[in-house]
């Protein structure tokens, strides 16, 4: 078993997802303590040039066209086999449609333990946060390789990203036939309304907006945080926005990164909607408005006077 | 005609606030209420929906636990046709591993033409269920899926990856599904109806002799993260306000 | 195949109808004059595809088996109006709405709003979802102890049944609050169930699940036969009319009184607590289940009556003519739906009222009003500062 720690790299339509940026930053961090190298996993056909901006000390690469596009079979065989012949000290997954796919089954194939929900790892520690985040557990390398499975919330993804392009070395593809899971095509989200409950970035509009008139500098500031705009109840019963963008007991429920919430009390039926959201910013007049009580960061202040200097520094901090 | 197989557990309920055992390493059990797992609730529906489409059979399979037989009981009154029940020495830290090879033992005598189950659970240590049940009965897993349909002894399935994207996979049978959606949500029962069901129908049991855990990770310590309590109010004029914002943007990633 | 299939049908209106029978005084059914007095005065009658007048009529022609792929039946809100003024005293709320959606459940047509409260209840004994080991938070930070009866262990005058909305919606917690209050200043010895209390189940019953009200009503039951005292009181209504007139079909009878039955009769020890006040106009709410349904009109009125400074004046429904805030037979769990169909608020057109009695306060006694009127008050031109309070609430003040 060497002490290098592997991280396979999860990407998709020819973008490397935040997890895996997370994942290097992680290895990173291990390979220090292991006195290893921190290895990026690159699967995939003719796209060596992903490996470029990760910040990991070298890259595997293979190259097949049946490992294309992402089918739990190929990869699984793939990774099984790199691992067998390398005996890495640990291999980082994202925990996701791609990484989650694969890691547990190379567990119970090639025997080797599997730690998951895993948020740090410092000083051979990993910690894991499940239950909806309410819960950690401490867990540790075991003797043998160990596969983690990533989540966010304990690294930033610039931290696994690099100028530096890693070597790449090609590893060779075991045979890629009886493949039993092939991809027949993708398909794209529908045009039309957003779904909200898809988004990272909320900004929540409530009564406090006033008219319909000022929704128009929520959406400003949405678009140029990356977001949409939903509202409680009472901006949707108005006719204001459609019924997709309604967060609450009646409508949707959401756990964006952000959820930017402007002139809402946080009355029970509107938390309900959005109180797992990971941060929440509310800005009210009321220094009793409920919503304070779940918030992360609370801003008691009138919207109204705060939204043209915001837009102008986030428009600022857009373009420098 | 497809027979399916379903695979749930009962997991923390997270309305109640979580407690620590006094050992340190798990769950205080005292207050723990327990509740379906919901993405196996929505790997029942599916399998209900596909029953009702093309015909077969549903067995489910569900591990003892405190509440596990009105749960059962539902997924009969759902139209669930067999009931299992696994009887064993289940201690608090009983892994997913332990778990999946009871059920791939228990599973493999149906000879199930799919196994449908949760892709991940909210207590989840070792990884899900899922995948590890495929493995022990050589089956194809596919996870995250949102739409099963069946084709020519294939499972033509809607696998989710972020941001809507459907990737549409078509997998060969026999085949474990870990499902994110059933087509329908889950359906709401008549209590009347479950209670007709306790009268009338029997869960099975099943005795699981030994439980090898080996592949999951040993916990040494679980503890409560610290609290959140109140929001952190965030004072100035608005010039400052604003720029705080402006960090704070750029600290989730939104700048 | 098509043969089997209609024939079923047709058999579901004819055991349906037949079952209407077994309802108390459901025989009536058979003498409607299909006057079209109920589905008129339905608040949400004009969107509805069978209000009961259509609904009986089709019935009789043997072709209500449509009605179970229809959801429009869920508009209704179990507000005893159709009842009310129904001229051959068919009990349509009870007898035929209620035993309607009893059937669109028991076929899975059910709004998903709806199917979560129902879950809720089943699962934690409340209808938001709430743990039910906080059901007693409420009484924190009162600077007096409320005797909850698993730890008081000793028998009292009187048992209080909060309920749900009262012991966990913010907004109702302050009219509990008030009421603990006033029982604290009166001397009264009272206990309250907390984390053994369950919700009453009669919304959930009156919503089409009949089989969740009896479980609700059994662990209600069995905490009840625990401890000694001398009546219930309850501060809910839809609790009262469930401990009242449906527990005892069910083995549970115990004496039960509204709060404003109870605190009528100590109305004179209540007086001389109540200071002088300025003078405010209110206009009284008389709530579905305390009013149509009891009969309570006069208790809350003496109540009212008897604060210094309050002018009383009715809206032009009143009473028996009470308009419904929506929130009964699964009202407050069909805000959505309701919405979507109808695009407009019962609680609303109340509150429109309100506001032309030019009244400062509308006064409430029933803990789904204050969420649902408040809301109101904050769309309705004309009510932005029309208050809502329930009585007590204007006691206490009145107390100082």
């Amino acid at each position: 078993m060497n002490q290098d720690i592997y991280v396979v790299i999860e990407h998709l339509q020819g973008q490397v997802a935040d997890i895996s940026f997370i994942s290097l930053a992680a290895a990173r961090d291990l390979a220090q303590e292991t006195g290893g190298q921190a290895v990026g996993v690159l699967l995939g056909h003719n796209v060596q040039d992903l490996a470029s901006t990760l910040a990991a000390d070298g890259v595997l690469y293979a190259d097949h066209p049946a490992l294309a596009e992402f089918t739990a079979d190929a990869y699984q065989k793939t990774v099984a086999s790199l691992i067998g012949k390398n005996e890495p000290r640990a291999v980082f997954f994202g925990n996701t449609s791609i990484g989650a796919d694969v890691a547990s089954v190379l567990s119970a194939r090639l025997s080797l333990p599997l730690v998951s929900s895993c948020v740090s790892i410092t000083g051979g520690k990993i910690t894991s946060k499940i239950c909806g985040g309410k819960i950690m557990a401490e867990s540790e390398l075991a003797k043998t390789t160990t596969l983690i499975t990533m989540i966010p919330g304990g690294y930033k993804a610039e931290q696994g990203q690099s100028e530096q392009s890693p070597d790449v070395t090609s590893f060779n593809v075991p045979t890629l036939d009886d493949l039993r899971v092939m991809l027949k095509q993708y398909i794209q989200p529908e045009a039309g309304d957003v779904d909200i409950s898809k988004e990272s970035i909320l900004v929540a509009i409530g009564r406090g907006i006033q008219t319909e008139d000022n929704i128009e500098l929520a959406e400003e500031l949405a678009e140029l945080l990356g977001g949409t705009v939903c509202s409680s109840r009472p901006i949707v019963d108005q006719g204001w926005l459609p019924t997709s963008r309604m967060v609450g007991k009646s409508g949707k429920t959401v756990k964006p990164k952000l959820y930017l919430a402007l002139g809402i009390s946080g009355a029970p039926e509107h938390v309900e909607g959005m109180a797992e959201s990971e941060m929440i910013v509310a800005v009210n007049m009321d220094p009793n408005a409920p919503i304070f009580d779940i918030a992360t960061y609370g801003i008691e202040f009138d919207f109204f006077d705060l939204i043209d200097p915001l837009l102008e520094l986030v428009e600022a901090a857009k373009r420098g | 005609m497809t027979n399916i197989v379903a695979i749930v557990k009962m997991v923390p309920d997270l309305v109640e606030e979580l407690e620590i055992n006094d050992n340190g390493t798990g769950l205080a059990r005292d207050w723990l209420r327990l509740i379906i797992n919901e993405f196996d609730n929505h790997a029942i529906e599916q399998a209900i929906l596909l029953k009702e489409r093309d015909g077969g059979e549903v067995t489910v399979i569900a591990p003892e636990a405190e509440g596990v037989e009105d749960m059962l009981f539902t997924t009969a009154a759902k139209g669930a046709d067999r009931m299992i029940k696994l009887t064993s020495d289940f201690a608090e830290d009983t892994n997913n591993h332990a778990l999946a090879r009871a059920f791939a033992e228990t599973a493999k005598a149906f000879q199930p033409d799919l196994i449908l189950t949760g892709v991940q659970a909210n207590d989840d240590l070792d990884g899900p269920v899922g995948p590890l049940v495929a493995e022990y009965l050589g089956m194809p897993y596919v996870g995250y899926i949102s739409g099963v349909m069946i084709e020519d002894g294939k499972a033509i399935v809607r696998k989710e990856y972020p941001g809507g994207l459907i990737g549409e996979m078509e997998v060969v049978l026999p085949a474990v599904l870990g499902i994110q959606a059933g087509e329908e949500p889950p359906r709401y029962v008549a209590i009347s109806k479950v209670r007709q069901m306790m009268k009338t129908t029997e869960i099975d049991e099943q005795e699981i002799p030994e439980l090898d855990p080996s592949g999951g990770a040993r916990i040494n310590r679980m503890y409560l993260p610290e609290a959140a309590g109140r929001a952190e109010m965030i004072t100035g004029g608005e010039e400052e306000i604003a720029a705080k914002l402006v960090e704070i943007f750029k600290e989730v990633g939104a700048l | 195949m098509a043969d089997i299939v209609s024939t079923k049908k047709a058999a579901f209106t004819t055991e349906f109808y037949n079952s209407l029978f077994e309802v108390a005084d459901g025989e009536k059914i058979k003498t409607c004059l299909q006057c079209a007095d109920c589905s008129g005065i339905c608040p949400f009658g004009y969107l509805m595809d069978f209000p009961p007048g259509r609904m009986i009529a089709w019935m009789r022609a043997g072709i209500l088996d449509e009605m179970l792929e229809n959801d429009s039946i869920w508009m209704c809100v179990s507000c005893y109006a159709c009842t009310e003024v129904c001229p051959k005293n068919i009990p349509l709320t009870p007898g035929l709405m209620t035993r309607a959606k009893e059937e669109l459940l028991l076929a899975g047509n059910i709004p998903a709003e709806l199917q979560s409260a129902l879950e809720f209840s089943q699962r934690y004994g409340n209808s938001l979802g709430e743990s039910p080991r906080k059901r007693a938070d409420w009484a924190t930070g009162l600077d007096f102890e409320v005797p909850i009866m698993r730890t008081a262990k000793r028998p009292v005058d009187v048992l209080w049944f909060v309920g749900d909305y009262a012991s966990y919606h913010p907004r109702v917690q302050e009219t509990t609050k008030a009421f603990a209050k006033l029982l604290h200043k009166l001397g009264i010895d009272f206990g309250i169930l907390g984390p053994e209390e369950n919700s009453d189940g009669d919304s959930q019953r009156l919503a089409g699940e009949r089989g969740l009200f009896e479980m609700l009503a059994e662990k209600n039951g069995k905490a009840f036969g625990k401890y000694e005292f001398n009546e219930i009181i309850t501060t809910d209504p839809h609790a009262y009319n469930a401990i009242k007139n449906e527990y005892p079909q069910l083995g549970i009878e115990y004496l039960v009184r509204h709060y404003t039955e109870f605190l009528a009769e100590h109305i004179e020890k209540i007086k001389p607590l109540l200071k002088e006040n300025r003078k405010i106009r209110v206009t009284y709410h008389d709530p579905c289940y305390l009013g149509r349904a009891n009969n309570i009109y006069d208790a809350p009125r003496t109540l009212l009556e008897a604060i210094p400074g309050i002018e009383i004046v009715e809206m032009a429904h009143n009473k028996s003519t009470s308009l419904c805030c929506g929130g009964g037979g699964g009202g407050m769990w069909l805000d959505g739906f309701q919405w979507e169909k109808g695009k407009v608020r019962l609680s609303d057109w109340r509150v429109k009222e309100a506001v032309t009695t030019e009244a400062e306060v509308l006064v409430v006694a029933c803990p789904y009003e204050p969420p649902r009127f408040e809301d109101s008050t904050k769309t309705v031109p004309g009510a932005e500062k029309m208050i809502v309070k329930d009585i007590l609430e204007l006691l206490v003040e009145a107390m100082g």
